[in-house]
This record gives structure tokens, sequence and C-alpha cells, in this order.
């Protein structure tokens, strides 16, 4: 008989997100990945700025809030002091892929031996839907309200192709959680990513397509179809760079 | 007796900051601070240590923030331009009480400046800096021994207060050379049983943070992060006096400045000028008791700075502008010559004012 029960490394409160944001199905995954590695004693999380600030109420190991986009140079200096600790850090779009690129992109660039989970909604959340680096052309928003305008404030930032082209990072892979099927993959590549930094293999990023049925302006429902019809054909999901498994490959 | 070694003030730094047990430098290259980021990075490798060049300011200064929250001295060095843009990031480390030192080889600005030494940051460095309401120790170091006995110093108040301290040096303490003596009694770090180094399934997490939505909260622990501050200032303040006793011309300067000042001073009194230093060794707290015992006596101060008049402040406010504080200084990387001093301090003086 299998019970459902709650993962041990997510403390039982009420979280604070809004109905039908997928943070709670991705903080459950990452809590599931850390007790199945049964590495909560030494695992130390990153809270970012942004709707998950208070990350840090929601996991039961060691926690630091961060200041916006510098989770993953936090991060680094967590895992250069006490490299047995397992640090992960939980960002947004804004955090990771505008304020904080260059530290996302250093972090991987040196293959820092730490696990990023990078949640892209294409906007930004806990200010109330301004346009993210991410947010699609033509996507309307409380600062793009004519649609984001490609000839005025460029193209969105694709962090998994870009980070692809590094020779730094071990492993990049998208997923998404909108459906039952998608939401088992993405715990599979969460769980590899923290494997990755317990057997010593460096920089592992899951980026996780994600939605925010509030300031999309939809409903729940609305919301998981928008990231099949739009945000998928965009971010194709998939593994953008598996060093290992490429090496294996070629021996 | 230990050994004395002629060493770069930069050098000493690094080289203090080893004997204090820091074993972890994060930092991003900029002039005239250099040679501590080479020194560590061909020392930190062979006592398995950490040295670590970041993408930016920004960058360092946040693994600094990230290493001090798992338990370790460490620490971080720029100059003026490069510590604009750590600001961020001391007031994250002064929010959430967290550990580290963090110099400042001063140069010319605003913006970049010059690579000539300065004293232009004080007011960043005593004031705050970055946002919020909080303070950093500062420690103003006046030659190389100096640059040396303040590192160890600063890790031992950072840890003891749970606070950033600042080393503000300048681009000229830390290229001159001196002899230097490493004898130091270090206090090793003491527990943190704050840190982040994993529950290992036997506490309650540990967080840090410095995000406090409830308004109440917050400002317990900015009222309580000040009655910390009130301690520091009770027991921390240093300061040396040179010929005060009797002064009727005080001068106020710290750093290179009052090297300077010295010379002008001892050039005063041969002159049959009552003049004396008093040399601020902590600028924040700034020592306000020597100030008030001299005003009972003198007739006027002179801050000597390099900058455009920025201690001179604290100066006016320590002696609650009972007696008028005159200024002398140069900027842009300019240093004044004791012979500058001097006539600041006949005028002063009364002489040919």
């Amino acid at each position: 008989m299998v019970v459902f029960d709650k993962p041990h490394s997510l403390i039982d409160v009420p979280l604070h997100y809004c109905p039908g944001c997928t943070h709670g199905i991705v903080h459950r995954l990452v809590a599931e990945a850390i007790d199945e590695l049964g590495i909560e004693g030494k695992a130390i999380g990153i809270a970012p700025v942004g709707c998950s600030v208070m990350a840090y109420d929601y996991f039961n190991c060691d926690m630091i809030e961060a200041a916006h986009g510098r989770a993953p140079a936090v991060a680094t200096g967590v895992k250069r002091a006490n490299p047995e600790n397992i640090v992960f850090t939980y960002q947004g779009d804004g955090d990771l892929a505008s304020i904080g690129t260059a530290e996302t992109v250093h972090a991987a660039a040196r293959n820092e031996n730490i696990t990023i989970i990078f949640i892209n909604n294409a906007i930004y959340g806990m200010t109330g839907g301004q346009m993210a680096p991410t947010s699609l052309p033509g996507q309307v928003t409380q600062t793009s309200p004519y649609g984001r305008d490609t000839s005025l404030c460029g193209w969105p930032v694709k962090i998994c192709e870009m980070l692809s082209q590094l020779d730094g990072p071990e492993y990049l892979e998208r997923v998404t959680v909108n459906n039952v099927a998608n939401v088992r993959k993405a715990k599979k590549a969460i769980k590899k990513a923290f494997q990755n930094q317990v057997e010593g293999k460096g920089f592992s990023l899951i980026e996780v397509l994600s939605a925010c049925p509030t300031n999309w302006g939809m409903t729940p429902r609305e919301a998981l179809k928008w990231i099949d019809d739009n945000m998928i054909p965009y971010y194709p999901l998939g593994v953008y760079k598996d060093r290992s498994a490429a090496k294996e490959a070629a021996e | 007796m230990a050994e004395k070694v002629l060493m770069k003030g930069n050098e000493a730094i690094a080289e203090a900051a080893i004997i204090a047990g820091c074993r972890h430098y994060f930092g991003y290259p900029i002039t005239p601070q250099t040679e501590i980021a080479a020194y560590m990075a061909k020392r930190m490798p062979k006592i398995g240590g950490v040295f670590l060049q970041a993408e930016s300011e920004i960058a360092a200064i946040n693994m600094v923030y990230g290493c001090s929250s798992a338990g370790k001295r460490v620490m971080t060095s720029s100059s003026s331009p490069g510590i604009s843009l750590k600001q961020e990031g001391i007031s994250y480390l002064a929010g959430s009480d967290l550990p580290c030192l963090i110099v400042n080889a001063q140069r010319g600005g605003p913006g970049l400046g010059g690579i000539q030494p300065s004293q232009s940051d004080y007011f960043q460095a005593t004031k705050g800096g970055g946002h919020g309401d909080y303070h950093l120790i500062v420690l103003a170091p006046a030659s190389v021994q100096e640059m040396a006995e303040l590192t160890i110093k600063g890790f031992e108040l950072a840890d003891k207060y749970c606070m950033p301290v600042m080393l503000l040096a300048d681009g000229t303490t830390g290229q001159m050379m001196e002899p230097v003596t490493f004898d130091f009694d270090v206090k090793p770090a003491p527990e943190k049983p704050w840190a982040t180094t994993g529950t290992k399934m036997q506490r309650e997490h540990n967080i840090v943070n410095s995000l406090y939505l409830q308004p109440e909260k917050l400002e317990v622990t900015n009222l309580e992060r000040y009655k910390k501050y009130e301690t520091v200032k009770e027991n921390e303040a240093m300061w040396e006096e040179f010929m005060t006793e009797d002064a009727d011309v005080v001068v106020a300067a710290f750093g290179i400045a009052a090297r300077v000042s010295q010379n002008a001073v001892i050039e005063a009194r041969k002159q049959g000028i009552k003049a004396g230093l008093i040399r601020p060794i902590t600028l924040w707290p700034f020592p306000e008791t020597p100030f008030k015992k001299a005003a009972e006596h003198a007739k006027a101060f002179i801050s000597v700075e390099l900058s455009m008049g920025q201690m001179i402040e604290d100066v006016k406010l320590s002696v609650s502008c009972t007696k008028p504080v005159y200024f002398c200084g140069r900027v842009g990387g300019m240093i004044p010559s004791p012979a500058e001093v001097l006539s600041a301090i006949k005028k002063a003086d009364g002489g040919d004012r």
C-alpha cells in the first residue's frame, strides 16, 4: 500500500503561493529528491528575491536568503566553505535570467558543484506581473501593456540554450509540471541535478516552465494549457547538456 | 621576538589575514589593491584555503555572504569604485548580522576617478554606504605594521559582534613598504551555532536572512542591532594622541594624512606653536573622548584629510562646535605636504589669520 505523505524536508506550513501556481509542485519535487537521496542534514538552500523569497520558511534544511540575482554567488561561497554540503538555489526568471545573469553564467562557467532550480513563468510575480526577461514576444504584462514589442525590448533569454554553449556546466535540462507525465519527468531531472552534485560532477540547472495564473490573468487550467500552447513551442523541453552521458556515449 | 620583514601594506594585510585564520578570499581585480589578491592566489592553495576570482565585485561580496553564513572567517578587498559595487552585499551582511572583513584601499573619485590615494570614502564607510540603518566597524591603519595588526583585530571584532568590519586603507599605505612583524596572539573564531552548515538532522534549521515583512519585527531587529552598536561604541573606540596634553591647535587625521600631520606638528612645536595630533584608529565608532578632552584647552581643531572634508563633521560633533574646526586637505590623489598642514596650523593658531 502506498500512503501519500509530506516529504520530511518540506515543513508542514501553509504555502503563501496563489491558487494554481506551480511553485508548490516544484517545492515538493525538490523536497522529494532531498528525502530520497538522504541529504537533508547536509543540504543548504538559497532562496531568491521574487515569489519564492520565503522558501526558507518551507524547506527543513538550513536556508539562506540572498540578494536579488545573487543566489549562485552565495551558493558558491557556501560550497567553497564546506564542500561536503549539498547546496541548491531556487530562483525565478527575473532573479536568474535578468538581474542575476552574470552570476548564473559564471557559476555555470566555473562548473560550480551546485544545483540550480530555475522557475521560468515568463513574468515577475511578486511585484505584480511585469515583463520578465523570459516573457514571450507579444506577451501582455503590466510593463508591456501592448504586448512585448521585440523591436523595443528585445527577445526572451533562453537560459538552457545559452548555457549549453559553455564548456563548464555538467547538466542542463528544461522540464515543466503542467501534467502528471511532465511532473514525473521534472522529478527525475531534479533528482538527477542533486545526484550530480553528490557525485561531484558539477553545475546542474533544471529550468521548470511554470504557471502564474494570477499575473497571466487566467484560471489555473487555462494557465497549464498556456504552457503547452505558448511556452513549450518557444522553450522546447529536453536535455540541453549532459556531459557525463556525452562522455559515456563517446567512449 | 618575531622576525621583521620588509613588506608592502597590501601584502601585510593578506599575510595577517591568513594568520587570523582566514582561509577564504573572494575578490575582483582593481588598482591599487591587487597585491592582496595576488598574495592570496599564491598562498591559499598551499594552505588548504580558497582563493576565488569572482566575475564581479557584486558576486565577490555575495560569495563572502555565503561563506560567512557557512561560519568561516572570510574576506574580500577592493578599491573605491569596487567598494561602491559591493554596497548592496554589505547591507545584506549587516542586515543578516554576518561577520567578515572588507578592505578598501581607497583611490580618488567620484566615478572612475583615479588610481592615486584618497580618503574620500569616509562618509560611505562610516555612515552606512548601502541602504538601511547600519554601521560597519571601520579601522584606519597608518602604517604597514598597523595594516597587519588591524587586519587581525578586524576579524576578531567581526566575530565578536557578528558584523562586517571595514579596513579603510588607501593607495599609499597599501603600496608603501615598511618593516613589519607578525607576532600575533590571535583569538580563534568563536562557535557559530547560527551558521548554515547543515542540520545533520539534529537541530532545527538555521536561516540566514534580512527579510522581515512585518514592520514590528523589522523594527525590533533594528533596535537590537543598535543596542549592539552602543556596546561597540562604548568598548571599541581606538585612537592615538601625539602631544595633545597642552595643545592649542589639535590636528585630527587618520591613515596617511596622520603621518603627514605628525611631521607638521613636530615642526610647529619647533617653531613654538603648541600643536598636537589626534589620530582616530577606529573611524566608526569615532573616538569622541580625546576630542572632548582636548576641547577643554585647545583653541582650534584642524581636520586634515585626503578629501573635500568628511571626517571634519565628526570632529565638529565630537567637540559639540565649542571650538572652531578648520579643514586642510587635498583631493584627486594628491597628498597634502607637511608644509601645507603646518601653514594651516599657523593660521589656526592665529599667526597670520
